[in-house]
Protein backbone atom coordinates (compact mmCIF):
# COMPACT_ATOMS: atom_id res chain seq x y z
CA UNK A 1 0.00 0.00 0.00
CA UNK A 2 1.28 3.56 -0.92
CA UNK A 3 2.87 5.81 2.14
CA UNK A 4 0.67 8.32 2.48
CA UNK A 5 1.80 11.61 3.69
CA UNK A 6 0.02 13.65 6.89
CA UNK A 7 -3.08 14.80 4.72
CA UNK A 8 -3.62 11.79 2.80
CA UNK A 9 -6.96 10.15 3.23
CA UNK A 10 -5.80 6.90 2.87
CA UNK A 11 -3.99 7.17 6.27
CA UNK A 12 -7.20 6.32 7.75
CA UNK A 13 -6.94 2.88 5.70
CA UNK A 14 -3.78 2.24 7.16
CA UNK A 15 -5.38 2.52 10.79
CA UNK A 16 -3.98 6.21 11.93
CA UNK A 17 -5.77 7.34 14.49
CA UNK A 18 -9.52 9.27 13.92
CA UNK A 19 -8.18 11.80 16.69
CA UNK A 20 -6.05 13.77 14.43
CA UNK A 21 -8.58 14.33 11.95
CA UNK A 22 -10.85 15.98 15.24
CA UNK A 23 -7.09 17.68 15.47
CA UNK A 24 -7.38 19.41 12.23
CA UNK A 25 -10.87 20.14 12.68
CA UNK A 26 -10.01 22.61 15.87
CA UNK A 27 -6.58 23.50 14.54
CA UNK A 28 -7.65 23.69 10.31
CA UNK A 29 -8.94 27.64 11.11
CA UNK A 30 -5.65 29.62 9.96
CA UNK A 31 -4.21 27.05 7.49
CA UNK A 32 -7.39 26.70 5.76
CA UNK A 33 -7.63 30.47 4.92
CA UNK A 34 -4.11 30.46 3.84
CA UNK A 35 -5.35 27.86 1.34
CA UNK A 36 -8.46 29.92 -0.05
CA UNK A 37 -6.55 32.82 -0.32
CA UNK A 38 -3.53 30.89 -1.94
CA UNK A 39 -5.99 29.55 -4.41
CA UNK A 40 -7.41 32.96 -5.10
CA UNK A 41 -3.76 33.94 -6.23
CA UNK A 42 -1.87 35.65 -3.23
CA UNK A 43 1.40 33.76 -1.88
CA UNK A 44 0.71 30.14 -1.82
CA UNK A 45 1.72 29.16 1.91
CA UNK A 46 0.36 25.78 1.90
CA UNK A 47 2.68 22.83 1.60
CA UNK A 48 0.18 19.82 1.41
CA UNK A 49 0.88 18.12 -1.56
CA UNK A 50 -3.07 18.01 -2.05
CA UNK A 51 -3.68 21.65 -1.76
CA UNK A 52 -1.96 22.34 -5.22
CA UNK A 53 -3.61 24.87 -7.25
CA UNK A 54 -4.44 24.39 -10.78
CA UNK A 55 -1.63 26.87 -11.69
CA UNK A 56 0.51 24.72 -9.95
CA UNK A 57 0.14 21.44 -10.86
CA UNK A 58 -0.10 22.11 -14.33
CA UNK A 59 -2.71 19.62 -15.73
CA UNK A 60 -5.54 17.43 -14.64
CA UNK A 61 -3.42 14.20 -14.85
CA UNK A 62 -6.37 12.14 -16.32
CA UNK A 63 -5.23 11.64 -19.39
CA UNK A 64 -4.92 8.12 -19.58
CA UNK A 65 -8.94 8.22 -19.45
CA UNK A 66 -9.37 10.11 -22.39
CA UNK A 67 -8.87 13.83 -23.62
CA UNK A 68 -10.23 16.68 -21.96
CA UNK A 69 -13.19 16.75 -20.78
CA UNK A 70 -13.97 13.39 -21.54
CA UNK A 71 -10.91 12.08 -19.65
CA UNK A 72 -12.19 13.79 -16.59
CA UNK A 73 -15.66 12.47 -16.82
CA UNK A 74 -13.56 8.87 -17.43
CA UNK A 75 -11.89 9.62 -14.36
CA UNK A 76 -15.22 10.26 -12.33
CA UNK A 77 -16.86 7.12 -13.57
CA UNK A 78 -13.71 5.04 -12.26
CA UNK A 79 -14.32 6.63 -8.89
CA UNK A 80 -18.48 6.20 -9.32
CA UNK A 81 -17.98 2.44 -10.54
CA UNK A 82 -15.59 1.62 -7.41
CA UNK A 83 -17.93 3.85 -5.01
CA UNK A 84 -20.97 1.59 -6.58
CA UNK A 85 -18.97 -1.42 -5.79
CA UNK A 86 -18.23 -0.63 -2.38
CA UNK A 87 -21.57 -0.08 -1.08
CA UNK A 88 -22.82 -3.28 -3.18
CA UNK A 89 -20.04 -5.30 -1.26
CA UNK A 90 -21.15 -3.65 2.29
CA UNK A 91 -25.07 -4.09 1.84
CA UNK A 92 -24.70 -7.74 1.11
CA UNK A 93 -21.73 -8.24 3.86
CA UNK A 94 -24.96 -8.60 6.33
CA UNK A 95 -22.94 -6.05 8.66
CA UNK A 96 -25.23 -3.58 9.21
CA UNK A 97 -28.86 -2.95 10.19
CA UNK A 98 -31.72 -0.47 10.44
CA UNK A 99 -30.86 2.84 9.66
CA UNK A 100 -26.67 2.77 9.20
CA UNK A 101 -28.10 0.04 6.24
CA UNK A 102 -30.91 2.27 4.83
CA UNK A 103 -28.24 5.29 4.44
CA UNK A 104 -25.60 3.13 3.07
CA UNK A 105 -27.92 1.59 0.43
CA UNK A 106 -28.96 5.25 -0.47
CA UNK A 107 -25.43 6.18 -1.00
CA UNK A 108 -24.65 3.25 -3.30
CA UNK A 109 -28.08 3.84 -5.17
CA UNK A 110 -26.86 7.61 -5.76
CA UNK A 111 -23.52 6.45 -6.92
CA UNK A 112 -25.18 4.34 -8.95
CA UNK A 113 -26.76 7.29 -10.61
CA UNK A 114 -23.84 8.87 -11.63
CA UNK A 115 -22.09 5.62 -12.85
CA UNK A 116 -25.43 6.09 -15.28
CA UNK A 117 -25.46 9.50 -15.35
CA UNK A 118 -21.28 9.88 -16.45
CA UNK A 119 -21.73 6.75 -18.67
CA UNK A 120 -24.29 8.58 -20.85
CA UNK A 121 -22.37 11.97 -20.54
CA UNK A 122 -19.07 10.39 -21.65
CA UNK A 123 -21.19 8.83 -24.54
CA UNK A 124 -22.87 11.60 -25.66
CA UNK A 125 -19.42 13.43 -26.32
CA UNK A 126 -17.99 10.81 -28.53
CA UNK A 127 -16.06 9.10 -26.01
CA UNK A 128 -15.88 5.48 -25.09
CA UNK A 129 -16.73 5.15 -21.01
CA UNK A 130 -14.24 3.75 -19.35
CA UNK A 131 -15.07 0.23 -18.25
CA UNK A 132 -16.25 -1.20 -14.80
CA UNK A 133 -13.02 -2.05 -12.53
CA UNK A 134 -12.28 -5.57 -10.85
CA UNK A 135 -12.35 -4.79 -7.24
CA UNK A 136 -12.21 -6.22 -4.09
CA UNK A 137 -12.78 -4.21 -0.24
CA UNK A 138 -12.22 -5.37 3.06
CA UNK A 139 -15.09 -5.85 4.89
CA UNK A 140 -13.70 -7.26 8.59
CA UNK A 141 -16.10 -5.40 10.71
CA UNK A 142 -18.90 -2.13 11.08
CA UNK A 143 -16.61 0.21 12.21
CA UNK A 144 -13.76 -0.65 9.96
CA UNK A 145 -16.11 -0.81 7.04
CA UNK A 146 -17.81 2.58 8.12
CA UNK A 147 -13.92 4.38 8.27
CA UNK A 148 -13.60 3.10 4.69
CA UNK A 149 -16.57 4.48 3.41
CA UNK A 150 -15.78 7.83 4.98
CA UNK A 151 -12.38 7.72 3.49
CA UNK A 152 -13.52 7.06 -0.03
CA UNK A 153 -16.26 9.55 0.02
CA UNK A 154 -13.94 12.15 1.84
CA UNK A 155 -11.32 11.17 -1.48
CA UNK A 156 -13.95 11.10 -3.66
CA UNK A 157 -15.19 14.70 -2.51
CA UNK A 158 -11.36 16.38 -3.21
CA UNK A 159 -11.39 14.28 -6.29
CA UNK A 160 -14.21 16.44 -8.07
CA UNK A 161 -13.03 19.56 -6.18
CA UNK A 162 -9.56 18.91 -7.82
CA UNK A 163 -10.60 18.44 -11.18
CA UNK A 164 -13.38 21.57 -11.28
CA UNK A 165 -10.63 23.73 -12.51
CA UNK A 166 -9.43 21.54 -15.44
CA UNK A 167 -13.19 21.12 -16.94
CA UNK A 168 -13.64 23.22 -20.14
CA UNK A 169 -17.39 22.64 -20.50
CA UNK A 170 -20.02 24.52 -18.38
CA UNK A 171 -22.82 21.59 -18.79
CA UNK A 172 -19.70 18.92 -17.64
CA UNK A 173 -18.51 21.83 -14.73
CA UNK A 174 -22.27 21.90 -13.60
CA UNK A 175 -22.81 18.18 -13.72
CA UNK A 176 -18.91 17.50 -11.66
CA UNK A 177 -20.40 20.16 -9.20
CA UNK A 178 -23.93 18.48 -9.00
CA UNK A 179 -22.01 15.32 -8.32
CA UNK A 180 -19.61 16.93 -6.16
CA UNK A 181 -21.46 18.23 -3.52
CA UNK A 182 -23.20 14.91 -3.03
CA UNK A 183 -20.15 13.28 -2.65
CA UNK A 184 -19.46 15.69 0.04
CA UNK A 185 -23.06 14.81 2.00
CA UNK A 186 -21.84 11.46 1.82
CA UNK A 187 -18.60 12.21 3.78
CA UNK A 188 -20.25 14.32 5.85
CA UNK A 189 -23.00 11.83 7.05
CA UNK A 190 -20.01 8.93 7.37
CA UNK A 191 -17.86 10.45 9.14
CA UNK A 192 -21.06 11.90 11.70
CA UNK A 193 -21.42 8.22 12.03
CA UNK A 194 -17.64 7.66 13.39
CA UNK A 195 -18.58 10.67 15.64
CA UNK A 196 -15.56 12.55 13.67
CA UNK A 197 -15.47 16.20 12.15
CA UNK A 198 -18.36 16.82 9.44
CA UNK A 199 -15.11 18.91 7.80
CA UNK A 200 -11.70 17.45 8.61
CA UNK A 201 -10.03 20.25 6.28
CA UNK A 202 -11.63 22.89 8.30
CA UNK A 203 -13.80 26.14 6.23
CA UNK A 204 -12.67 25.16 3.38
CA UNK A 205 -12.21 21.71 1.90
CA UNK A 206 -9.14 20.80 -0.04
CA UNK A 207 -8.93 19.43 -3.43
CA UNK A 208 -6.56 16.24 -4.25
CA UNK A 209 -4.99 15.46 -7.93
CA UNK A 210 -5.64 12.83 -9.92
CA UNK A 211 -2.44 11.10 -9.32
CA UNK A 212 -2.62 10.41 -5.42
CA UNK A 213 -6.51 9.35 -5.62
CA UNK A 214 -5.61 7.05 -8.28
CA UNK A 215 -2.99 6.02 -6.33
CA UNK A 216 -4.91 5.72 -2.94
CA UNK A 217 -8.00 3.45 -4.47
CA UNK A 218 -5.24 1.29 -6.01
CA UNK A 219 -5.53 -1.35 -3.65
CA UNK A 220 -9.15 -1.99 -4.44
CA UNK A 221 -8.60 -2.44 -7.81
CA UNK A 222 -7.63 -6.29 -8.66
CA UNK A 223 -7.03 -8.53 -11.64
CA UNK B 1 -37.05 22.98 -18.05
CA UNK B 2 -37.61 25.54 -15.12
CA UNK B 3 -36.45 28.78 -15.01
CA UNK B 4 -34.88 29.10 -12.07
CA UNK B 5 -32.57 25.61 -12.66
CA UNK B 6 -29.07 26.75 -14.23
CA UNK B 7 -27.91 23.26 -14.63
CA UNK B 8 -30.07 20.43 -14.67
CA UNK B 9 -29.57 17.42 -12.58
CA UNK B 10 -30.70 14.65 -14.76
CA UNK B 11 -27.43 14.42 -16.34
CA UNK B 12 -28.71 11.53 -18.49
CA UNK B 13 -30.78 14.24 -20.46
CA UNK B 14 -28.28 16.79 -20.53
CA UNK B 15 -27.96 17.95 -24.45
CA UNK B 16 -24.37 19.41 -25.76
CA UNK B 17 -23.88 21.44 -28.99
CA UNK B 18 -23.30 19.38 -31.84
CA UNK B 19 -21.56 22.56 -33.18
CA UNK B 20 -18.82 22.19 -30.69
CA UNK B 21 -16.72 20.39 -28.12
CA UNK B 22 -18.52 22.23 -25.52
CA UNK B 23 -20.68 25.17 -24.79
CA UNK B 24 -18.16 28.59 -23.96
CA UNK B 25 -18.47 29.99 -20.56
CA UNK B 26 -19.83 33.55 -22.52
CA UNK B 27 -22.73 31.75 -23.82
CA UNK B 28 -23.60 30.41 -20.28
CA UNK B 29 -22.95 33.53 -18.57
CA UNK B 30 -25.80 34.98 -21.41
CA UNK B 31 -27.88 32.20 -20.92
CA UNK B 32 -27.72 32.89 -17.20
CA UNK B 33 -28.22 36.36 -17.67
CA UNK B 34 -31.06 36.27 -19.88
CA UNK B 35 -32.53 33.41 -17.28
CA UNK B 36 -31.86 36.23 -14.60
CA UNK B 37 -34.04 39.18 -16.52
CA UNK B 38 -36.41 37.52 -17.74
CA UNK B 39 -37.64 36.06 -14.19
CA UNK B 40 -36.42 39.78 -12.85
CA UNK B 41 -39.07 41.60 -15.12
CA UNK B 42 -42.07 38.75 -14.71
CA UNK B 43 -41.94 39.05 -10.99
CA UNK B 44 -42.25 41.80 -8.39
CA UNK B 45 -39.24 41.43 -6.20
CA UNK B 46 -38.35 43.33 -2.91
CA UNK B 47 -35.40 46.28 -2.58
CA UNK B 48 -32.81 44.11 -1.91
CA UNK B 49 -33.18 41.60 -4.56
CA UNK B 50 -33.71 44.57 -7.37
CA UNK B 51 -30.97 46.39 -6.21
CA UNK B 52 -29.10 43.31 -6.27
CA UNK B 53 -29.68 42.41 -9.45
CA UNK B 54 -29.66 45.53 -11.17
CA UNK B 55 -25.48 45.78 -9.36
CA UNK B 56 -25.01 42.56 -10.90
CA UNK B 57 -22.81 42.33 -14.31
CA UNK B 58 -22.06 38.68 -14.09
CA UNK B 59 -18.23 39.33 -13.34
CA UNK B 60 -16.11 37.15 -10.46
CA UNK B 61 -16.46 40.07 -7.70
CA UNK B 62 -20.52 40.07 -8.51
CA UNK B 63 -20.51 36.16 -8.15
CA UNK B 64 -18.70 36.63 -4.68
CA UNK B 65 -20.73 39.49 -3.52
CA UNK B 66 -23.66 37.22 -4.22
CA UNK B 67 -22.08 34.23 -2.07
CA UNK B 68 -21.03 36.96 0.66
CA UNK B 69 -24.37 37.93 0.89
CA UNK B 70 -25.77 34.11 1.68
CA UNK B 71 -22.37 34.24 3.96
CA UNK B 72 -23.54 37.18 5.83
CA UNK B 73 -26.89 35.48 6.30
CA UNK B 74 -25.54 31.95 7.07
CA UNK B 75 -22.88 33.58 9.79
CA UNK B 76 -25.65 36.02 11.56
CA UNK B 77 -28.04 33.29 11.70
CA UNK B 78 -25.88 30.93 13.70
CA UNK B 79 -24.49 33.47 15.71
CA UNK B 80 -28.00 34.02 16.81
CA UNK B 81 -28.32 30.57 17.32
CA UNK B 82 -26.04 29.49 20.03
CA UNK B 83 -28.87 31.56 22.12
CA UNK B 84 -32.19 31.24 20.25
CA UNK B 85 -31.99 27.13 18.66
CA UNK B 86 -31.67 26.08 22.44
CA UNK B 87 -29.63 23.43 21.49
CA UNK B 88 -27.62 21.11 23.88
CA UNK B 89 -25.22 18.42 23.10
CA UNK B 90 -24.25 17.33 19.08
CA UNK B 91 -26.13 19.82 18.34
CA UNK B 92 -24.84 22.92 19.85
CA UNK B 93 -21.31 21.78 19.26
CA UNK B 94 -22.29 21.42 15.31
CA UNK B 95 -24.05 24.84 15.53
CA UNK B 96 -20.36 26.36 16.66
CA UNK B 97 -18.63 24.20 14.26
CA UNK B 98 -20.88 25.60 11.15
CA UNK B 99 -21.18 29.39 12.48
CA UNK B 100 -17.08 29.27 12.76
CA UNK B 101 -17.50 28.12 9.39
CA UNK B 102 -19.50 30.69 8.14
CA UNK B 103 -17.46 33.60 9.68
CA UNK B 104 -14.60 32.09 8.07
CA UNK B 105 -16.30 32.16 4.62
CA UNK B 106 -17.00 35.78 5.63
CA UNK B 107 -13.47 36.45 5.63
CA UNK B 108 -12.35 35.18 3.36
CA UNK B 109 -14.91 36.25 0.27
CA UNK B 110 -14.11 40.03 1.93
CA UNK B 111 -10.74 39.42 1.37
CA UNK B 112 -10.97 37.82 -2.34
CA UNK B 113 -13.48 40.51 -3.21
CA UNK B 114 -10.93 43.14 -2.23
CA UNK B 115 -8.03 41.78 -3.91
CA UNK B 116 -9.81 41.20 -6.84
CA UNK B 117 -9.85 45.53 -6.71
CA UNK B 118 -13.78 45.18 -5.59
CA UNK B 119 -16.26 46.42 -3.09
CA UNK B 120 -17.12 44.04 -0.94
CA UNK B 121 -21.37 44.84 -0.30
CA UNK B 122 -22.13 45.85 3.02
CA UNK B 123 -23.23 43.33 5.60
CA UNK B 124 -27.51 43.48 5.56
CA UNK B 125 -29.72 43.23 8.34
CA UNK B 126 -31.08 40.17 8.64
CA UNK B 127 -34.42 38.92 10.37
CA UNK B 128 -34.68 35.26 11.16
CA UNK B 129 -38.67 34.73 12.74
CA UNK B 130 -38.41 31.58 14.33
CA UNK B 131 -38.49 29.71 17.67
CA UNK B 132 -37.03 26.83 19.76
CA UNK B 133 -34.81 23.92 18.32
CA UNK B 134 -37.32 22.69 15.35
CA UNK B 135 -37.61 25.92 14.19
CA UNK B 136 -33.96 26.68 13.59
CA UNK B 137 -33.04 23.20 12.02
CA UNK B 138 -35.88 23.76 9.54
CA UNK B 139 -34.07 27.13 8.54
CA UNK B 140 -30.72 26.09 8.81
CA UNK B 141 -31.62 23.41 6.26
CA UNK B 142 -33.27 25.39 3.63
CA UNK B 143 -30.46 27.66 4.09
CA UNK B 144 -27.57 25.36 3.80
CA UNK B 145 -29.11 23.54 1.11
CA UNK B 146 -29.96 26.83 -0.87
CA UNK B 147 -26.27 28.02 -0.16
CA UNK B 148 -25.29 24.97 -1.90
CA UNK B 149 -27.65 25.09 -4.68
CA UNK B 150 -26.36 28.95 -5.30
CA UNK B 151 -23.12 27.87 -5.51
CA UNK B 152 -23.44 24.89 -7.79
CA UNK B 153 -25.15 27.48 -9.66
CA UNK B 154 -23.23 30.44 -10.10
CA UNK B 155 -19.94 28.49 -10.19
CA UNK B 156 -20.02 27.79 -13.83
CA UNK B 157 -20.09 31.60 -14.71
CA UNK B 158 -16.55 32.14 -12.68
CA UNK B 159 -14.41 33.27 -14.97
CA UNK B 160 -11.04 32.62 -13.00
CA UNK B 161 -9.69 29.65 -12.59
CA UNK B 162 -8.19 30.44 -8.88
CA UNK B 163 -11.86 31.66 -7.79
CA UNK B 164 -13.49 28.34 -9.27
CA UNK B 165 -11.15 26.33 -6.99
CA UNK B 166 -12.20 28.55 -3.77
CA UNK B 167 -16.10 28.85 -4.79
CA UNK B 168 -15.56 24.86 -4.86
CA UNK B 169 -14.13 24.58 -1.26
CA UNK B 170 -16.60 26.33 0.25
CA UNK B 171 -19.48 24.65 -1.63
CA UNK B 172 -18.53 20.73 -0.59
CA UNK B 173 -18.71 22.58 3.13
CA UNK B 174 -22.09 23.78 2.70
CA UNK B 175 -22.73 20.47 1.89
CA UNK B 176 -21.52 18.74 4.72
CA UNK B 177 -23.19 21.26 6.67
CA UNK B 178 -26.44 20.70 4.92
CA UNK B 179 -26.19 16.64 5.73
CA UNK B 180 -25.05 17.40 9.55
CA UNK B 181 -28.23 19.73 9.70
CA UNK B 182 -30.56 17.40 8.02
CA UNK B 183 -29.32 14.02 10.25
CA UNK B 184 -29.97 16.28 12.67
CA UNK B 185 -33.59 16.96 11.74
CA UNK B 186 -34.05 12.97 11.09
CA UNK B 187 -33.73 13.86 7.22
CA UNK B 188 -31.91 12.34 4.29
CA UNK B 189 -28.14 13.78 4.55
CA UNK B 190 -28.32 13.16 0.47
CA UNK B 191 -32.11 13.53 -0.64
CA UNK B 192 -30.97 13.26 -4.37
CA UNK B 193 -27.83 12.21 -6.12
CA UNK B 194 -27.41 15.51 -8.27
CA UNK B 195 -27.67 18.56 -6.37
CA UNK B 196 -29.53 20.59 -7.97
CA UNK B 197 -28.15 24.48 -9.15
CA UNK B 198 -30.06 27.63 -8.40
CA UNK B 199 -29.93 30.58 -10.62
CA UNK B 200 -28.98 34.09 -8.40
CA UNK B 201 -32.68 35.46 -9.18
CA UNK B 202 -34.07 32.30 -7.47
CA UNK B 203 -32.04 32.50 -4.25
CA UNK B 204 -31.80 36.08 -3.64
CA UNK B 205 -35.82 35.80 -3.84
CA UNK B 206 -36.24 32.83 -1.69
CA UNK B 207 -33.66 34.55 1.35
CA UNK B 208 -34.82 38.45 0.71
CA UNK B 209 -37.87 37.49 3.45
CA UNK B 210 -34.94 37.13 5.80
CA UNK B 211 -33.41 40.37 4.87
CA UNK B 212 -34.51 43.55 6.49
Amino acid sequence: MAVANKESALSRVAGDPVSRRKLLAVTGGSTALAAFLAACGSDSGTTTTTGSTAAATGGSGTEKFGKGDVGILNYALTLEYLETAFYADVVKSGLFKGSDLATIRKFGEEEAEHVTALTGFVKQMGGTPAPKPKTEFPLKSAKSVLELAATVENLGAAAYLGQAPYIKGASVLSAALSIHSVEGRHAAALNTLLGDSITPDGAFAKPAGAAEVLKSVEPFIVG
Amino acid sequence: MSDQILAQPELAGVRIDTDSDDISRSEVILKGALAAGAVYGAMAVGPFVGRALAMSGGSDVDILNFALTLEFLESTFYKEAKGRAKASGDLKSLIEVIGRDEDEHVGALTETIKKLGGKPVAEPKFDFPYSGTAGFLKLAQTFEDTGVSAYNGAAPQIKSKEVLEAAGSIVQVEARHAAAIRLQNGDEPSPVAFDPALSEAKVLKAVEPFIQ
